[in-house]
């Protein structure tokens, strides 16, 4: 599923609680070229709602998907131009 | 009143602005509206800090992490207790209140006698680390990373005994409650913690 797209960087931000994922979502993609996908592996079940409100609030980034794989949250994350 | 009469009309005409002055006035109106968007791409999120608890001391730093996270530029002005979350050394050891907390688990003449507000904060503290919270200093190092600007009262400095030196590196002193009020005029979202 997670395969249609390329992954260039993946972030582990599994156990850290809020804010952590979002704060730590924000500086990856910091690091990334427009075009690229952040892919990020979290515990925190609120980190579903949080990167999907800070995607949409968040100029030059889209959420390209989520999903929930047993006890891991996965969130696709697109830099924009 | 609004009139559709043809006398109406003719006035109307009659006062009509020519077309270069309305093209002129489309300009002026135009450059205003640039200015005023350029103005809104930097969001802007004012809180002030007043409080100096443990349990108080998170949701200034998780609400200025969360809003750099977003692109807004922060601005936290901690005044009286607020300042030992910036003290370098306070912040390490900041407590719990047990009085007066109705969701403790001992009753006020308990939680009143020597000591108890150390157990509760150590309680609370087991809970932080048991649960992977992050730390006061992680949220402060954290947001100052971000480019959150921390602001420590000069007033209240003076009045605790505080030194300029005894907080974090990058907290800025020296401001008053005039710099706080026109951070807020400025601002977004001003919060009151």
């Amino acid at each position: 599923m997670s395969a249609e797209f390329d992954i260039a960087e993946t972030l582990d931000v599994k156990g850290e609680s809020c804010p952590m994922p979002v704060v730590k979502t924000k500086g990856a993609i910091d690091g990334l070229a427009a075009g690229d996908i952040l892919e990020v592996l979290a515990t925190d079940s609120g980190s579903m709602s949080d990167i999907d409100g800070w995607a949409s609030g968040t100029d030059g980034v889209e959420l390209v998907e989520q999903e929930e794989r047993g006890d891991v949250y996965k969130h696709y994350v697109r830099k924009m131009e | 009143m609004s009139t559709d009469t043809p006398e109406a009309g003719v006035d109307e005409t009659a006062d009509a602005p020519s077309r270069a002055e309305l093209a002129a006035r489309v300009d002026e109106l135009e450059d205003a509206l640039a200015e005023t968007t350029a103005d809104d791409d930097g969001k802007k999120m004012s809180i002030i800090a007043t409080k100096g608890t443990l349990d108080m001391a998170y949701p200034p730093l998780i609400l200025a992490s969360t809003a750099a996270a977003f692109g807004y530029d922060v601005t936290v002005f901690h005044t009286f207790w607020g300042l030992d979350i910036l003290h370098e050394e306070r912040s390490k050891d900041l407590k719990l209140s047990s009085v007066g907390n109705p969701n403790m688990p001992v009753p006020n003449a308990v939680a009143a006698l020597p000591g108890m507000d150390r157990v509760t904060t150590r309680m609370m503290e087991k809970k932080i680390e048991d649960n992977d919270t992050a730390t006061i200093e992680e949220l402060l190092e954290t947001s100052l990373d971000m480019g959150v600007e921390f602001q420590a009262c000069q007033m209240t400095i003076d009045l605790m005994g505080y030194d300029e030196e005894d907080f974090y590196d990058g907290v800025t002193t020296g401001v008053g409650a005039a710099t706080a009020l026109q951070d807020m005029a400025d601002a977004d979202i001003q919060l009151l913690v």
